[in-house]
């Protein structure tokens, strides 16, 4: 398969899926638990893809010390009520920080 | 200052999410203009990916199976896997932003991680639709031109951990999803169960289908 073929071809498949769930009848997403469900997705998918880009490379479990320490730093960040933009210069800060020290 | 005359505060509130998010994740273009080119891609094959894929994690994917010399075929499901939660966010978008005809086949597009974040964490329909579209131009924008940036520069760009990169991903979707942690137990739950999910799966599944798995943690919640 030619470099191009792959490339056309991973956007056809994730454009289709793209439109797939945007298209779902608005019947269907009205019942109650489809609509607790679709409203939940996001927490969940997001969530483990929080916890997979903190704790995972590839395929193997890993403890990266300064990037748990920024994520916590975020988290702190969090619970003082920091603007958006805060948070991320925080967290990224607090990762080079201690990667440029140790 | 003539109060009347600016957006409700809800509204200004989904511009500067929208902003904020497409600004920061468009850093991640640059790693992944570097990682194409370092793959093998060309500078046009890199920028037609962003252009035209427009969903990070299975960009990322393809360019890391082709770097790593496996078969196309492979590249692209693996991808095409990873593009399978944009389905589910469509679903919950579909209800938000009630778009019709034309302007649906271009929303479509539109629909990612960071566009559903930012839509979702909104507290009504008005808002989120505006954090939607400005989430989706900002980073559009942003992430073609750093791809761009990043494929030319490959040789010269360092290490994208060294200043703490990698950790900004993670931490913008903590950002915005913390609202909605914080305001049901519903969610914590279906959160904690969504991160376990994921990590046991891990080791065990290509990448991308444990964080598809963790929509269980979603369909437990509605059904209790």
């Amino acid at each position: 398969m030619n470099v191009w073929i792959a490339i056309a071809a991973t956007a056809l498949g994730c454009y289709a899926l793209k439109l797939g769930g945007l298209v779902t009848p608005q019947r269907v997403l009205a019942d109650p638990r489809v609509r607790r469900f679709t409203d939940l997705v996001p927490v969940a998918l997001l969530t483990a893809l929080v916890a997979v880009q903190a704790l995972a490379h590839g395929k193997a479990l890993e403890l990266d010390g300064p990037r748990l320490a920024g994520l916590g730093a975020a988290v702190a960040a969090l619970l003082l009520r920091a603007p958006f933009l805060v948070v991320l210069a925080v967290a990224a800060g607090t990762a080079a920080l201690l990667r440029l020290v140790f | 200052m003539v109060m009347t005359e600016t957006a409700p505060a809800p509204r200004r509130a989904a511009v500067r999410d929208g902003l904020g998010v497409g600004l920061a994740v468009g850093i991640s273009g640059l790693a992944f203009g570097a990682a194409a080119v370092t793959a093998g891609l060309s500078v046009a094959q890199a920028c037609a990916l962003s252009l035209l894929a427009f969903t990070g994690a299975s960009q990322f994917a393809l360019v890391g199976v082709i770097g790593g010399g496996g078969a196309l075929v492979t590249g692209v499901l693996g991808a095409v896997l990873l593009g399978s939660r944009n389905a589910l966010y469509g679903m919950r978008l579909a209800d938000l932003l009630r778009v019709r005809g034309a302007r649906r086949l271009l929303t479509a597009h539109l629909v990612i991680d960071e566009t559903a974040a930012v839509a979702t964490a909104q507290p009504d329909r008005a808002s989120a639709r505006t954090g939607f579209y400005v989430t989706a131009v900002t980073l559009l924008l942003n992430w073609n031109l750093t791809t761009l940036l990043g494929a030319l520069g490959a040789a010269r760009l360092g290490d994208p951990e060294t200043i703490g990169l990698d950790v900004l991903g993670p931490a913008v979707f903590l950002a915005l999803l913390w609202p909605r942690l914080t305001a049901g137990r519903t969610e914590l739950r279906v959160a904690a169960a969504a991160a376990a999910i994921a990590l046991v799966a891990t080791p065990l599944l290509p990448p991308g289908v444990p964080v598809m798995l963790a929509a269980v943690a979603a369909l437990i919640g509605a059904a209790r």
